[in-house]
């Protein structure tokens, strides 16, 4: 039946098939639906396809690169896939709450292997669909089971899809200081006043290490105080980790504040990703933990996480965490990934370190030091808007308004490059 | 530090002793008001099969196919596309929202058929999904979300059973229309038509595609052109759940007629396919949702939508399986094993019908059992009442959910006339 394009007709009961067809293929279900604002990030990616310099570089990637600016597989991933598809393994459905091989592990790295929260089967540990997934299932179960309050709090600024997230598991969105424009540093004195008027049992968020976007970490000191300060404050926290290992290139001493908070008395909840540390963007592997008061009330919150999870997406996908429980459970393997993430974490640092002497080099004036100050794959240079477009327009260099560049698509063959560049338009 | 467990102590503020406040901060609970949920109806029958040790025991409960020696089965040309992927050593970097083009591109061909006029103007958006229910998911919260004409999605009654929380999480107000009919076990088709003509103006009504679950009882043709015309007089939005294409008649293209009927007769339909069953793909979660729009003008502001509630739910799809799917629909040679592999899955789950119908016959059962063999796919609509179904599990250690309904693909060869035995002596 050929189907004629044509305008609105009027349907009527007992049609001719064609005309039918006709009333029903004009009229649409969606002709409100607005087209959406495009994703910031990637217009920046975008762009930089369409450049034809040779020197351009694109710093909006979230993802690691090695030094000649290419997508890192790491030896220990390569690895456990070797090994995984030696054993020929069925596909059958994994539980709601994801491989157990996984979880327990996943659980350990966040919060060491004597932890006396896993030791008495106090917490709840589900996998994830990487970090989005885990902080959609924190949220939702914040909504659903966090009655006495709506809010939560996110560190000024924060991850970009942070917000959708948290509003559309329906709750509110609020935000303390957090990051100082004066000196690209942490405003710790903004941060505890905020901190000290948010309401009992609200929610906040703590980046666990390596704050995405602007790098920047509370130092030990800094953390212990506002472990204190949210003690006293009655605070929900919820620890978003997606970077362990990536930051310091050390697990535990990336660890350190969520098993700091713990220690004090905090039943936090946490989310973790394995996208960067592990290099398995794609795979979607993550986790979330609730920490609860004891291994009846875990139980308990686990049948309501599974009950959450089932209508979102039933079980996980197995391959990733696959690979993940592979590594973290064969010793040789897990030594090869620690020296692996040592490694991406070192290469970023040392790029940070020469961006900088580049800078001093170029006889840039202006203190550059929290390039090196700030930590993991972000950077926020504290260039203006029209600076960073400056350095799009004139030098190809591609990074998001609001100054951050990512670390990871910079390499010792481009680094010299940028700092031209940044210098020029700083100068 | 040693943390004691204690009693609650009243936090004061003014420093203190950190173990007391840590104290107060232990025994006291974000948690003290989540109750223990309803256990999972059919994980429950697994777990009593588990723990029975009758040598004979039967897990009729498992909604995965299993071959003729009960065991789970990884389809050939899964394997081979593994090998192929894993020899290009491709990178593992983040998907688009949507996934996976080579994917999405093949999923909605497959659906919709090569000569699909659709596809040709570019006026559907085909997203990947985490399997069928991680499309369903994404449905359910598109219409929630910009289906503002309506708020009611009417199910067939019976439905797959995680349908109901998936539309209602979502915002979505649940409605039945009936379908199953007890007294014959087969399609109460002028039920269905009654309750369709009563459906006010622009609901979505969910259709099964084929393989109806969990009743296994589907529309014949000219039943689904009578429901197509009804469904357009009613102005109503079709929501089609496809999740055994290919894996009903052993037959891509049957299995996804009334899809393509409805298309053809003009609904703007949303679609949700699996890859779970009929590639096997179960944990590695492979799907699609599609929106047949307009025009592509239309397709482009869906997608954009779409994207953006992606995007706070899990970012981007898993790629493992989506490679895999992929590369079996794109390389001739794999997806003529595929189509054979399809075929042969069908073909035992339709022997087992048969074989169970016979073998009740030989026992002497004088019951119509008709329906076994005219109900279609993974799952069978016994009639078994719920105290038959206690008898066959206590008895004969044949474990089935309480509505009667069994999973043919846990019926073999080697079990189905123990199957028959035990289903003639409860019965008669």
């Amino acid at each position: 039946m050929a189907l004629l394009k044509s305008s609105k007709i009027i349907s009527t009961v007992g049609v001719h098939p064609p005309l039918g067809v006709l009333s029903i293929r004009a009229s649409s279900w969606w002709s409100e639906v607005q087209m959406g604002p495009p994703d910031p990030i990637l217009g920046v990616s975008e762009a930089y396809k369409r450049d034809t310099n040779s020197k351009k570089i694109n710093l909006g990637v979230g993802a690691y690169r090695d030094d000649q600016g290419k997508p890192y597989v790491l030896s220990c991933v390569r690895k456990a896939e070797a090994q995984i598809a030696a054993k020929k393994l069925d596909k059958e459905y994994l539980a709601i709450g994801g491989l157990g091989d996984f979880t327990k592990a996943c659980a350990k790295l966040a919060l060491g292997d004597d932890n006396e929260v896993i030791k008495s089967g106090r917490n709840i540990t589900v996998q994830t669909i990487s970090g989005t997934g885990s902080l959609r299932i924190g949220a939702n179960f914040l909504s659903r089971f966090h009655t006495e309050a709506r809010d939560v709090y996110l560190p000024k600024p924060s991850w970009g899809n942070h917000t959708p997230i948290f509003k559309d598991a329906g709750m509110q969105l609020k935000a303390y200081t957090y990051y100082d424009p004066k000196t690209c540093g942490f405003d710790f004195q903004g941060a505890l006043n905020d901190i000290s008027k948010i309401p009992e049992k609200s929610v906040i968020m703590l980046h666990a290490c390596a704050h995405n976007p602007t790098g920047v970490d509370p130092r030990p000191e800094q953390w212990k105080e506002i472990a204190d300060l949210v003690k006293k404050r009655n605070l929900l926290v919820f620890f978003d980790m997606a970077y362990q290992g990536f930051a310091s290139g050390d697990i535990d001493r990336d660890a350190w504040a969520v098993r700091y908070f713990i220690e004090q008395g905090h039943n936090i909840v946490l989310s973790q990703s394995f996208a960067k540390n592990m290099g398995l963007y794609g795979e979607r592997v993550g986790g979330f933990t609730v920490v609860c008061k004891d291994a009846e009330e875990a139980n308990r919150v686990e049948s309501q996480l599974k009950i959450l999870i089932r209508p979102i997406y039933s079980n996980p996908p197995m391959n990733g965490a696959r690979i993940a429980a592979t590594i973290l459970n064969t010793p040789d393997l897990y030594k090869e990934w620690l020296g692996e993430v040592h490694g991406m974490a070192n290469r970023i640092i040392t790029m940070r370190e020469l961006l900088v002497a580049n800078l001093k080099k170029e006889g840039s004036t202006r203190n550059w030091k929290h390039v090196i100050d700030q930590i993991g794959m972000f950077c926020f240079t504290g260039l203006k808007p029209e600076q960073v477009e400056r350095l799009t327009k004139e030098f190809s260099v591609y990074m998001t308004k609001d100054g951050r560049i990512s670390m990871a698509g910079v390499t010792s063959g481009n680094v010299g490059y940028l700092a031209q560049g940044i210098h020029a338009v700083t100068k």
